[in-house]
């Protein structure tokens, strides 16, 4: 068991610290940030210029954004790639489809589950968008930066996550 | 259309890299993420707080080299404010953020592939109303590409100084805090199974303060 990737998980200080390297390795190595749900807008504005004739002139999005796979989609799949060879390293794969803390307090159906999990995704990234930015691109690359757009969102986001979590699961479920 | 080969190369190193050091920190799992709002798991605070503290002081060590330069985000106050409730309450009900739903996905997690599903579906509607999204965000106004050094007048190294120091007296009291309440570890165990020092670290709000500056 010398071999930390077999291990099932690392110190989250630990973790930490190497996303923090990560991130200069990026700025210095493609000038870019760290950051996921750019390349979701990209796809989606792709895919939609493929399914709607006529979108990319009727919509100034296309004009004022450059839709590509790039760098940042890459490092999409790079984060996917990354997660399967570390899970199957170290035998930590779930490949469940209702987490249990979530039965415990809404039941086992996964319909449910699923429904919910497509709507509240599909939530996020719209949040995300209208802000430029996620966990990653404003919580992590933009906080790093000090940016002002950045510490505003993080502390909205964290602050309406504690309060969805809470009206959701109250403090009585138990730790699951 | 596409970038260079290169570029494609490098973007999925990094991204792989990135994936590892998601799931090997625990936060790809459902349970780590709600946790950590429930206050009942720290492991998202520390490792975003921690990340936070160590990019900063490198990217401003680096930033008069020339070797790196900053990329801000504009603070449009509509689209911040209301992309952080949005954020906020899907992230929550979701129990996975972007980038660590994709490392669910790698983990085998179903309910995140389907996430990652709604999450195109998600980004698609806010292309198809990027013409009235964008004149209608702008209507509380837009401060630009500042930094709060910037916004302040003081230099940025108060800041980073600032963070560390947070970061220290946080970790230092998580730590204390821990081993206070559970059997003693030998050090290395520590890294082996962090869930083992969550418990009792809760108490000392680890790192909290940093988001909150």
């Amino acid at each position: 068991m010398n071999n930390p990737l077999l291990k099932h998980s690392w110190s989250p200080y630990l973790v930490g610290v190497g996303i923090g390297m990560l991130s200069w390795f990026a700025f210095w190595s493609a000038d870019h940030p760290l950051g996921i749900t750019t390349a979701f807008e990209h796809t989606a504005a792709m895919i939609l210029e493929a399914a709607i004739p006529g979108l990319a002139e009727s919509n100034s999005y296309y004009q004022e954004q450059s839709p590509k796979i790039g760098w940042q989609w890459m490092l999409v799949v790079g984060v996917l790639l990354g997660s399967v060879i570390s899970s199957f390293m170290s035998g930590d794969r779930e490949p469940i489809t209702v987490p249990p803390l979530w039965q415990s307090r809404f039941g086992a159906s996964a319909g449910l589950r699923l429904t919910v999990a497509l709507l509240s995704a599909g939530l996020m990234i719209f949040g995300a968008r209208l802000a430029k930015g996620c966990t990653s691109g404003h919580g992590i690359s933009g906080n790093l930066q000090l940016a002002a757009s950045s510490w505003l969102f993080s502390f909205i986001f964290f602050a309406v996550a504690v309060l969805t979590a809470f009206l959701m699961y109250g403090r009585s479920v138990r730790d699951v | 259309m596409f970038d260079p080969f290169w570029k494609l190369a490098l973007g999925l190193l990094t991204g792989m890299v990135f994936g590892l050091l998601l799931q090997k920190g625990r936060v790809a799992k459902f349970h780590v993420i709600v946790n950590q709002f429930l206050f009942r798991d720290w492991t998202v605070v520390k490792i975003m707080g921690t990340a936070v503290v160590v990019g900063a002081v490198g990217i401003y060590a680096l930033l008069p080299t020339e070797a790196v330069s900053l990329h801000i985000k504009p603070l449009v106050w509509l689209g911040v404010v209301a992309g952080g409730v949005c954020f906020g309450a899907g992230m929550a009900i979701f129990g996975y953020c972007p980038g660590t739903s994709v490392a669910a996905c790698g983990e085998g997690r179903r309910d995140a592939m389907v996430g990652v599903l709604g999450m195109l579906l998600g980004a698609g509607l806010y292309v198809i109303l990027y013409p009235q999204l964008s004149s209608l965000l702008e209507s509380w106004g837009d401060a630009g590409k500042v930094t709060l050094p910037e916004m302040s007048g003081t230099s940025p190294w108060l800041w980073v100084g600032g963070l560390c120091v947070l970061a220290i007296g946080a970790i230092t009291l998580s730590v204390r805090g821990s081993s206070g309440e559970s059997p003693r570890f030998p050090k290395g165990d520590r890294n082996v199974d962090a869930s083992s020092t969550e418990g009792p670290s809760r108490e000392t709000n680890p790192m909290m303060e940093t988001d909150r500056t």
